[in-house]
C-alpha cells in the first residue's frame, strides 16, 4: 500500500510537469502559427467606396475589395423578374432574390465562385447570369448557384448606399 | 547489407574512421552487392538524385536574382531571362527540370508497381518514397506560383481553395494559408520561403530512402530474395555506377532537348501575363504532372467529396503494400496482374488527358469512368488477385533457369516461402 502511494505522488508530479510543459510549448507555438493569419495592414483595407453613377441598366462593374473582385450589376427589369420567378425548392442553396438584393436594381456580390475561387464570367451560362469557366458552375441573375460543383450562392458582402451614387462595401 | 568489414588502407584513414566511420559508410556505395539482373528501369533512382541536385543548384542561383514581391516578382523573372548572365539557362533548366523530375519519378513509381518492389520487406522504402512524391508535388506547386503570372495566381487560388472544402473551419484555414482574404503578396512570400525549405526536406528523406533500401537490398526483375553477396550479385561500383551514368546520359539528351529546343512547350502561355486578380483565364490547367489528380478532383460533382477523392488517390498508394496481398513480387510471374497493370497505366494516362480538357460532356464521362477504375484497381482488383490469381513458378535463383542443377536444400526452402 505504501509503495502505491509513493508511486501516485510521483505520477502527480509527472502529470503536472507534462501539463505545464504542454502549456509552455503551446504558448511558444501559437505565435509561430498566428503570424500567418491576415496582418494589420491587410485588415486595415476593410472597406471601399465605389462611385456607381456611370453604370447603366444591364451593365456591371467589377471592383477590388480585400483582394477579391466584387460584382456590382445594375439589373434590367427582365433580369429582376427572372430572378424573382424562381421557386425556392429549385435552388441548391435556397435564398430569395429580395434577401440578396435589398434594392432589386442593384446586385452587389463577391465575384468569387464558391467552388474553388475563380472569377465567373458575366452574361453567360444556362441561367443568363454567370458561368465559371474553371469547373463549370452556372449562376442565375441573382448570383445563385443552379448547376455545377459550387456548393453555395455567390456571397453578398456587407454594403450600403452612402448616397444614390455611392456604394460602400465592407 | 554488405557482410564485409571495411578497413581503410592508410593510417590516417584508419585513425579517422575509428573516430567517425564515414569511410565505412561511403564504402557502402562501392561494395554494396546489387542483383546482377537489374534492367534499365532500375537506373531512375540515380537519375532522380541527379534531378534533385540540379533543382537545388539552379534554384539557389535563381534565388540570388528573384524578388518575392507581388509588385516585383513578374518583372524580376523577366530580368533573369533578359539581363542576368545565363539567367535564361538557369530558369529554363529549373522549370523544365521540374518536369523531368516528375517524368523520372513516374517511371520510378511504375517500375516499382510492375516488379512489386513495394512488398515486404520494402514497405518503409515505399512509404518514404510516397512522402517524397507528395512533397515534390507541394514544392512544384509553390514554385509555379513564384513567377506571379496568370496561371501562377489562379493555380494558387484553385489549389488553396481546396482547403475551403473542410467543414466549419475551411474559411479560417484558407485565410490563414493566404495571410489575407485572397491570394496576394503575403501568400507569395510564404510560398517562396517554403519552396526554398522543402527541397532540403526531400534531400533528407532521400537519404532515409536509400538507407532503408540498403537494409534488404534491391529488388530485381525476377522479384526473388537473393543471397548476398553471391553469384547472383555484383558490386555497386563499377557495374551499377557505369550503367546508371549511361542511362543518365540518355536522359540528359531528352532534358537538353526541352531546355534548348522547346523550353516553353510544357508551360502555359498565360503565365507570361502578369497576375490579375480580376480576370480568370478561360481555361485553368495545372502542370502536366498533376493532371491525373486534377481530373479526379473535377470528376466528382461535390466540392468536399472531390477534394477527398483527390487526396484519397494519393493515400491509396501509401497503403498499397497491404492492398496487394500476392506473395509473388514480379509481374513476370503474375499473368493476370500483368494485364491489370497495363490497364492501370492506360487509366492514369487517360485521366491525365481528360484533366487537361474542359470538364464537360464526353470528357467528364470519361473522367468519371477512369476515376472509378483507378480506385477499383487498388481497392478491389488487387486484394482479389492476391487470393485468386494462379501465379507461375518462380525460379530459385537468378542462375537456376539457365544452369539448372539442384540448388542447396537450404535455398530451396527459403525460396518456397516467398
Amino acid at each position: 500500500m505504501e509503495e502505491d502511494k509513493k508511486t501516485n505522488r510521483r505520477d502527480f508530479i509527472f502529470t503536472a510537469s507534462y501539463a505545464l510543459g504542454a502549456v509552455g510549448v503551446g504558448a511558444v507555438v501559437w505565435p509561430l502559427i498566428d503570424q500567418m493569419n491576415p496582418d494589420a495592414s491587410v485588415k486595415a483595407l476593410a472597406s471601399t467606396e465605389v462611385d456607381v453613377s456611370g453604370v447603366e441598366r444591364g451593365q456591371s462593374i467589377t471592383v477590388l475589395w480585400r483582394g477579391k473582385p466584387v460584382f456590382i450589376r445594375r439589373r434590367t427589369e427582365e433580369e429582376i423578374a427572372k430572378a424573382k420567378d424562381v421557386k425556392l425548392e429549385d435552388l441548391p442553396h435556397p435564398e430569395t432574390d429580395e434577401d440578396r438584393a435589398k434594392n432589386p436594381e442593384w446586385l452587389v456580390m463577391l465575384g468569387v465562385c464558391t467552388h474553388l475561387g475563380c472569377v465567373p464570367l458575366g452574361d453567360k451560362g444556362e441561367y443568363g447570369g454567370w458561368f465559371c469557366p474553371c469547373h463549370g458552375s452556372h449562376y442565375d441573375t441573382s448570383g445563385r448557384i443552379r448547376k455545377g460543383p459550387a456548393p453555395t450562392n455567390m456571397e453578398v458582402p456587407k454594403y450600403e448606399f452612402v448616397n444614390s451614387n455611392t456604394i460602400k462595401i465592407g | 547489407m554488405s557482410d564485409h568489414e571495411y578497413t581503410p588502407k592508410s593510417k590516417l584513414g584508419k585513425w579517422f574512421n575509428d573516430r567517425l566511420p564515414l569511410l565505412t559508410l561511403s564504402n557502402h556505395l562501392q561494395e554494396y552487392p546489387t542483383p546482377k539482373n537489374l534492367n534499365y528501369w532500375w537506373t531512375f533512382g540515380g537519375i532522380l538524385t541527379f534531378c534533385l541536385i540540379t533543382q537545388i543548384v539552379t534554384g539557389l542561383i535563381l534565388a540570388m536574382h528573384y524578388v518575392a514581391s507581388a509588385d516585383l516578382a513578374f518583372g524580376s523573372v523577366e530580368h533573369i531571362m533578359r539581363d542576368v548572365n545565363y539567367g535564361w539557362l538557369m530558369r529554363y533548366v529549373h522549370a523544365n527540370g521540374a518536369s523531368m523530375f516528375f517524368l523520372a519519378v513516374y517511371i520510378h513509381i511504375f517500375r516499382s508497381l510492375y516488379y512489386g518492389s513495394y512488398k515486404s520487406p520494402r514497405e518503409v522504402i515505399w512509404i518514404i518514397g510516397m512522402i517524397i512524391y507528395f512533397l515534390m508535388m507541394a514544392t512544384a506547386f509553390m514554385g509555379y506560383v513564384l513567377p506571379w503570372g496568370q496561371m501562377s495566381f489562379w493555380g494558387a487560388t484553385v489549389i488553396t481553395n481546396l482547403f475551403s472544402a473542410i467543414p466549419f473551419v475551411g474559411e479560417s484555414v484558407t485565410n490563414w494559408l493566404w495571410g489575407g482574404y485572397a491570394v496576394d503578396n503575403p501568400t507569395l512570400t510564404r510560398f517562396y520561403s517554403l519552396h526554398y525549405l522543402f527541397p532540403f526536406l526531400i534531400f533528407g528523406l532521400v537519404i532515409l530512402h536509400i538507407w532503408a533500401l540498403h537494409v534488404p537490398g534491391n529488388n530485381n526483375p525476377i522479384g526473388i530474395d537473393l543471397k548476398k553477396p553471391s553469384k547472383d550479385t555484383v558490386p555497386f561500383h563499377p557495374y551499377i555506377v557505369i550503367k546508371d551514368l549511361f542511362a543518365l546520359l540518355i536522359f540528359l539528351i531528352v532534358f537538353a532537348f526541352f531546355v534548348f529546343y522547346s523550353p516553353n512547350i510544357l508551360g502555359h502561355a498565360d503565365n507570361y501575363i502578369e497576375a490579375n486578380p480580376l480576370v480568370t483565364p478561360a481555361h485553368i490547367v495545372p502542370e502536366w504532372y498533376l493532371l491525373p489528380f486534377y481530373a479526379i478532383l473535377r470528376s466528382i460533382p461535390d466540392k468536399l467529396f472531390g477534394v477527398i477523392a483527390m487526396f484519397a488517390a494519393i493515400f491509396v498508394l501509401v497503403i498499397l503494400p497491404w492492398l496487394d496481398t500476392s506473395k509473388v513480387r514480379s509481374a513476370i510471374f503474375r499473368p493476370l496482374y500483368k494485364q491489370f497493370y497495363w490497364f492501370l497505366v492506360a487509366d492514369v494516362l487517360i485521366l491525365g488527358y481528360v484533366g487537361a480538357m474542359p470538364a464537360e460532356g464526353l470528357y467528364l464521362l470519361v473522367a468519371r469512368v477512369a476515376t472509378a477504375y483507378y480506385f477499383l484497381h487498388f481497392l478491389v482488383i488487387l486484394p482479389i488477385l492476391g487470393a485468386k490469381e494462379k501465379t507461375l513458378d518462380v525460379p530459385l535463383s537468378l542462375t537456376e533457369p539457365i544452369l539448372g542443377g539442384s540448388p542447396k536444400e537450404a535455398m530451396v526452402k527459403k525460396n518456397k516461402e516467398i
